[in-house]
């Protein structure tokens, strides 16, 4: 059975909606009544039936008005998409991993033929048949990182490795949490990193960095990271600031329900054959309060989570003007009743 | 923190005598299929069963990147080394079933490069038959510079001059013919990067004459065929797992880890990615550091070791592992 793609928007009217399957599986990130930064990172292995960690590249119904999102952020905005000149065969390396992935994870959806290096790209959701030649640029419409993932859910930061450190040189930035790759390109990990609060005096960043560079080739790693947007939108970028900002100031008890969505990010690590470099692609899954309390435990897990958390984290995530209003509607699902320990609804 | 497997089953399919001294190995996957993509520089680690002991032992994949339906490896015979490259040319022959890893890749092609400049002693070629088949695919530009001691021993040089021509240059100790490193690195155009895999002496001699050429650090890259040296048994307390073990003539002291039945991280078993650093809580002695892994700072404090491939001689000894 395929996936139900929906049409909605994620800009202007808004409509996007999670089915209650969709809620079901989403990936709630807080496995305790609390939280502080952690590197929490685990093996990228696949998951259960029926959670956003069954394969290694999840595809979901939002996927057609995702990737439509992505076309109309591109079209205003081609810096969203860059990559320096060395890192052409980091992009074919993506290519190959997203190609292969989809089509052995949805082949009713995707399908891959090789031929030595004549392949055949059959992606049906998005009605694209395309043959091209792996390894030649002049035989796709776009450069290969942007190929791929203009059809891939998700931003994907693509890091050379070299000199000890990991440099920002490619990457595919839509589906942002207020960062910037037209600004961070070329950039190394602790530059880019730079204006995280607190993790730099934990240390947190150099043992991420060590681990990354030790990274091998089929052993894929994963963590996950949160916050919180007005209104479903995916391209909550620096450079669109004027148009979002302002969505801050409109949290009223009345709407949100509606209004106010938990945002989280799956980002992975995967280690490219060819170029040496590390693919970082960062998914991003959103959830409406409303959507987020049928579940009790996560209502009353999320409501202590965000009651409680440190004044600079709430400041970093841009949470602090709507954060009392957002506690006070959330402290209705809250009877104070014990939360049963881990990530799942009960 | 490992994650999938790092393991793949293998079946040697030939074993070819290069010269006097090495020897080609081919593996294939045992259960069929291709194996993974790899990038020039790469090294698997080879696992091997020795009369109840397990040497895992990291070797250069120098078959081309562009075709991984085997993987080739060459092994130069050490008669004084610890018994790892006697057990390949002894014991290993065709239609035998092995163990290797996923490659991992400390030596790396740097991409941004205008022109690649290669320089090999030795058995240090391996690495760069992959990194020139690599390159060569793409239309890159490089140029190899090869010193051995004769013709005999000069392991691929004619399997690289056949391909490359005129971008391979040879330098045989026994002709008297000598690389003048100075004159070299004087003519290159800017944008060209600097790799050298040999003995230590030939790197250092390298990086030595890049500096005073005035070279930047990023734009020389090396590659330590570092295996561990053999030494006098010595004693440890792993105090962690509350384990007394002790490190024979011809182990060395993360195999002797290892096969207490820990499994400590580790990529090169060479000195030089820094996975296996261990603590030192407490010593009574003297330690050998062969790593390039640690500062100097770090060799004088005694307060940690590398042990792929450091050593120690001494009362007593305890690790946190």
């Amino acid at each position: 059975m395929g996936i139900n793609f929906k049409q909605e928007t994620f800009r202007d009217d808004f409509s996007f909606r999670n089915s209650p399957e969709q809620v079901r599986r989403f990936p709630f990130p807080f496995h305790e009544d609390g939280y502080m930064y952690s590197v929490n990172i685990e093996p990228h292995v696949p998951g259960a039936k029926n959670t956003v960690f069954e394969h290694l590249f999840d595809v979901d119904e939002h996927y057609v008005s995702e990737m439509h999102d992505r076309a109309l952020v591109l079209a205003e905005d081609p810096l969203r998409c860059q990559s320096l000149p060395h890192m052409t065969l980091a992009g074919w390396d993506t290519l190959e991993l997203l190609m292969t992935e989809k089509a052995k994870s949805y082949p009713e959806h995707f399908s891959l033929t090789r031929d030595g290096d004549k392949w055949h790209w059959v992606n049906r959701p998005l009605g694209i048949d395309d043959r091209f030649t792996f390894g030649d640029t002049s035989t796709l419409p776009y450069d290969p990182l942007e190929y791929i993932t203009r059809q891939s859910q998700g931003d994907f930061a693509v890091l050379d490795q070299r000199d000890g450190n990991l440099w920002m040189d490619a990457g595919i930035v839509t589906t942002q949490a207020d960062w910037s790759l037209d600004f961070d390109i070329g950039m190394n990990f602790f530059e880019w990193h730079a204006p995280v609060p607190l993790a730099h005096e934990m240390g947190v960043f150099k043992r991420a960095l060590k681990f990354l560079m030790a990274l091998q080739q089929g052993q894929p790693a994963r963590r996950h990271n949160w916050t919180m947007t007005i209104n479903p939108r995916l391209d909550t970028s620096p450079e669109n600031y004027h148009k979002w900002g302002t969505d801050r100031t409109t949290v009223t008890p009345e709407n949100v329900g509606d209004k106010v969505h938990l945002r989280v990010e799956i980002q992975m690590f995967f280690r490219l054959p060819r170029s040496n470099a590390l693919l970082f692609p960062i998914r991003c899954y959103l959830i409406k309060m409303d959507e987020l309390v049928t579940s009790p435990k996560w209502a009353r897990r999320f409501h202590r989570v965000l009651r409680d958390l440190p004044p600079e984290l709430a400041e970093y995530k841009g949470l602090v003007r709507y954060r009392p209003t957002v506690v006070e509607w959330l402290s209705k699902y809250d009877d104070g009743a014990p939360t049963s320990p881990g990530f799942g609804p009960d | 923190m490992r994650a999938g497997s790092n393991r793949i089953d293998v079946t040697v399919t030939d074993v070819v005598v290069v010269n006097e001294l090495v020897k080609r190995f081919h593996f294939e996957r045992t259960h069929g299929g291709i194996l993974p993509t790899f990038s020039g520089g790469a090294h698997v680690v080879v696992e091997m069963r020795d009369e109840g002991k397990t040497r895992l032992n990291p070797y250069s994949l120098m078959s081309s990147p562009l075709d991984t339906r085997d993987y080739t490896i060459s092994v130069r015979r050490d008669d004084a080394g610890r018994g790892g490259s006697l057990f390949m040319h002894r014991e290993v022959k065709p239609g035998q079933r092995m163990v290797i890893s996923n490659p991992v890749n400390l030596f790396s092609l740097d991409l941004r490069a205008k022109k690649h400049l290669m320089i090999a002693g030795g058995i240090g070629i391996t690495p760069f038959m992959a990194q020139t088949a690599q390159l060569a695919g793409r239309g890159g530009n490089f140029e190899l510079h090869y010193a051995c001691r004769n013709d005999a021993l000069a392991t691929y040089a004619d399997v690289l001059t056949a391909r490359y021509d005129r971008r391979i240059h040879l330098y045989r100790d026994d002709h008297g013919e000598k690389l003048d490193l100075e004159k070299l690195l004087s003519t290159q155009p800017l944008g060209t990067y600097l790799y050298v895999c040999g003995p230590a002496g030939m790197i250092k001699w390298v990086r030595a004459t890049a500096a005073e050429a005035g070279w930047p650090d990023e734009t020389v890259h090396f590659e330590h065929f570092a295996a561990p040296q053999p030494g006098k048994p010595f004693d440890v307390r792993l105090a962690v797992s509350e384990v007394d073990i002790r490190v024979g003539e011809h182990e060395s002291l993360l195999e002797a880890i290892e096969a207490a039945g820990l499994n400590p991280p580790y990529l090169c078993r060479g000195g030089v990615c820094g996975q296996c650093e261990t603590n030192v809580i407490s010593y009574d002695g003297k330690f050998l550091h062969n790593d390039h892994w640690l500062s100097e700072e770090d060799h004088r404090s005694g307060c940690k070791i590398m042990p792929c491939v450091s050593r120690f001689e001494g009362k007593s000894l305890t690790l946190e592992r």
